[in-house]
């Protein structure tokens, strides 16, 4: 019998509507019991001293792209669930747009196989919609959802033809699996390169207009209306999303929906420009899909976070080589090695007072479990809470430790990231997955990385 | 030819270069000029210009000094220009077309700028079609590079060749009104212009369909931060408006494709509504001068009549394009030390 106590920090727990400080005590992988003093009643554990610190439920992504098989070059699973654990994270749903890509049975337990093997996490597959991510023929739902999918989506694709949308939802009500779209409309943001607006004219390069976001999104809630499934838009970045989202939810839509750490902090002026307008740049690593856009959009997404219309934040951690980024704005491959930056770069929303740290650990932990029904899952129990009998994963955090962002010391191997050299505060101290430590970081250590 | 000596002008002029006057490694783009900076080009491109006029325009200004045009991008008039320039003042001058889809990915962009470095090449002019490239390029190389024309982004040696062919006719261009009608969305030259007539401090007007112009030009298109991010410009949609009182008139090329891509219905309508012709014209001041970046469209952007004009500089532009990009090499090679420029003289 292995017996972890977490002592003394400041339990917090959203989905039990718990705050306060108390021990927490897992047995044998599992949540025991959470108490004042309550670690003090063990007589043999090992000890940790949680002392002005917060102990929440181990964090939860619904959009990870650990990139195995098919680009090992740019993840893999062991590094990318190391990458999640670093960031807080005990779970990841894993994206499909691997090679071969998650449209059959086959491919999904080869991911699972590797995973058993590799991952230093829970790691939940997603499936595709369509066979190949091509957009022409369903995937075999049922099937996927029988060798353990949580979700279909067909990652940063979307799906363009309104009619195989309709039936990919109508066909996914049997199996109660939710749709996920990357909602950008193909042929409005064909060639696009970043948000469509004054930086994109003043580098010259193609943008991306927000109006294809909205689009996509309000013929999906049309969609997901006539078929009742349930449809969950991800990563959105507009406020005209927001709007359509906040109007849906009001007519008892079945939809959900998440925003990533970056959309909510970063605008499109991070691409070009460096403290001053006199220069420009063509940063590649604010190079993401859907595009950094703007403050007026950050509003929109940060004011829906905190009142629930957006359910959770999901990373679309998208690590890429360093070749593939020191290229052709045009050529580079879009997206952020966002998880081991998630937390602290959410807590940015927090420090400025936007957010409280109960609404935002519950936008990672309960928040993205209750949006897909994540705790239904075999060896879910309790996902995303603290309760007795709950699996055993915790993240314990100190928010308000400073640190600045280095990528090469990075455990993903995408060093990606616009936020190179940033100062952030709020750090993920261990990461306990099933009662095991997988990631302590000391303050040292992130000290080293200055 | 035996060597004509080297201009006292030439001497006088970079005699005493000062940071303030002169500070850049790369020509990227006007953006980071300052008006002292563009008149030093200027002042310069004058002298140039009075070598060119000679019976046999060539200096040794820049012997030893090696140039190399990298074009990712079909052209004719920017890569002559650049290469007579070089020869002009005799520098050692090679042209490489490379063409991307050869040379696939970027990485190649940064393998071939070290290469031709590796072959002590001081300069490397680059045209891309693709915004930012020379940035990636300068970024990567501690040779000089000259921004040919990357993608719809900059064109800046175009720009300065327009400032001085302006400057040479109206003389100061403060205040002066300049339109700039066609393909703004497009158009790198509209873009670098703006930034360099903007320092000049002239008005820009620029006119052309709703679906030819970018986003984000208006200031109130722009957060109240970011409002000097870009230049103060008019927009106006009525080329009839926009030509009034004009002192420059620049019509851009109009491609063929924008027609394809479903941003014009035709290019007969778009010639309908936005060709420069001279019954246009009489709502611009009686002298005013009328220019093209080329290759031109006649019948379409521009009429013949008016091309062809006696208010038409088009042509002496293509001569000014020249001399700017020779005074460009000169401030670039760095030798502004006068000794130095003695010492070249006397090989």
């Amino acid at each position: 019998m292995s017996t972890l106590a977490i002592h003394n920090g400041r339990v917090i727990d959203p989905a039990l509507g718990w705050d306060g400080i108390a021990d927490v005590v897992i047995v044998d992988g599992k949540i025991a019991r959470v108490g004042p003093n309550e670690g003090d009643m063990v007589v043999e554990a090992d000890r940790i001293d949680a002392t002005g610190l917060i102990v929440s439920p181990g964090f939860i992504d619904l959009q990870t792209h650990l990139r195995e098989p098919g680009f090992k070059h740019q993840e893999t699973i062991n590094s990318g669930t190391l990458a999640a654990a670093r960031g807080g994270f005990t779970t990841v749903c894993a994206m499909p747009g691997t090679i071969p890509p998650m449209d059959s049975r086959s491919a999904v337990e080869s991911v699972l196989r590797e995973a058993e093997e590799s991952a230093l996490i829970r790691v939940l597959p997603i499936g595709c919609i369509t066979v190949g991510r091509n957009g022409d023929r369903l995937a075999p739902a049922g099937e996927l959802k029988s060798s353990g999918v949580v979700a279909l989506t067909d990652d940063g694709k979307a799906v363009a033809d309104p009619n195989l949308m309709r039936h990919a939802l109508q066909y996914s009500t049997q199996f109660n699996i939710p749709i996920a779209q990357h909602p950008e409309d193909p042929s409005l943001v064909k060639g696009g390169q970043m948000h469509e607006g004054w930086v994109a004219t003043r580098l010259g390069l193609r943008g991306r207009p927000a109006s294809g976001e909205a689009t996509m999104v309000a013929r999906d809630i049309a969609l997901a209306e006539l078929t009742g499934a349930h449809l969950h838009v991800c990563n959105i970045s507009t406020a005209s999303s927001v709007g359509l989202i906040r109007a849906a939810k009001e007519r008892s839509v079945n939809i959900t929906t998440s925003v990533t750490p970056h959309h909510l902090n970063l605008t499109h002026e991070l691409v070009a420009f460096n403290g001053s307008y006199e220069q420009i740049n063509y940063r590649t690593n604010a190079k993401v899909e859907p595009p950094l856009r703007e403050e007026e959009d950050i509003k929109s997404l940060v004011d829906a976070l905190a009142d629930g219309v957006i359910d959770a934040i999901a990373t679309d951690h998208s690590p890429v080589s360093a070749m593939e980024k020191d290229i052709e704005f045009d050529l580079a491959t879009p997206g952020i090695s966002s998880i081991e930056t998630a937390f602290a770069l959410s807590m940015n929303l927090v420090h400025k007072g936007h957010l409280d740290i109960p609404t935002l650990i519950h936008r990672m932990t309960i928040g993205p479990v209750r949006a897909w029904n994540l705790d239904r899952q075999e060896g879910c129990n309790g996902l995303g809470t603290l309760m007795p009998g709950a699996v055993g994963d915790v993240a314990i955090i100190d928010p308000n430790l400073e640190w600045t962002v280095n990528s090469d010391l990075f455990a993903s191997l995408g060093k990606n990231t616009p936020l190179n050299g940033k100062s952030l505060k709020g750090l993920v101290i261990k990461t306990i997955f099933s009662g095991e430590i997988v990631n302590d970081s000391t303050k040292e250590q992130v000290n080293a990385s200055e | 030819m035996t060597t004509e000596p080297i201009d006292n002008q030439l001497e006088d002029m970079s005699n005493a270069l000062s940071k303030n006057q002169w500070n850049h490694h790369n020509v990227l783009d006007l953006d980071d000029f300052s008006h002292t900076e563009i008149t030093t080009v200027l002042s310069l491109a004058d002298r140039m210009r009075e070598i060119l006029d000679r019976r046999i325009p060539r200096v040794p200004a820049l012997r030893g000094y090696t140039i190399v045009n990298l074009f990712f991008e079909p052209s004719t008039r920017t890569r002559a220009s650049f290469e007579l320039a070089g020869k002009m003042l005799g520098a050692d001058v090679i042209s490489v077309s490379a063409s991307s889809s050869s040379v696939q990915k970027g990485e190649s962009l940064i393998d071939t700028v070290r290469t031709l470095r590796a072959m002590r090449s001081d300069a490397i002019i680059i045209r891309h079609e693709m915004a930012g490239a020379p940035y990636l390029a300068a970024s990567h190389t501690d040779a000089s590079i000259i921004n040919a024309g990357d993608g719809a982004h900059a064109h800046p040696t175009q720009a300065l060749l327009d400032l001085y062919t302006m400057q040479r006719h109206v003389g100061d261009l403060k205040n002066k009104k300049v339109v700039m009608v066609g393909d703004i969305a497009h158009s790198r030259v509209a873009r670098s212009d703006l930034w360099g007539l903007s320092k000049m401090g002239a008005q820009v007007v620029l006119c052309g369909p709703p679906t030819l112009l970018p986003r984000g030009l208006g200031v109130s298109e722009r957060p109240e931060h970011a409002k000097n991010a870009l230049p103060f410009v008019q927009i106006e949609t009525d080329i009839d408006k926009a030509l009034e009182d004009a002192h420059v008139v620049m019509a851009l090329r109009l491609q063929s494709e924008r027609q394809e891509n479903g941003l014009l219905p035709s290019l007969r309508e778009y010639a309908e509504n936005y060709q420069v012709t001279s019954s246009r014209l009489v709502k611009a001041k009686s002298d005013y001068l009328l220019m093209h970046p080329g290759p031109k469209n006649e019948g379409i952007e521009i009429a013949s009549d008016v091309a062809r004009g006696d208010r038409s500089i088009i042509e002496e532009q293509v001569t000014n394009g020249v001399a700017v990009r020779m005074a460009l090499l000169y401030l670039l090679s760095g030798r502004v030390e006068p000794t130095q420029i003695n010492e070249r003289t006397t090989v």
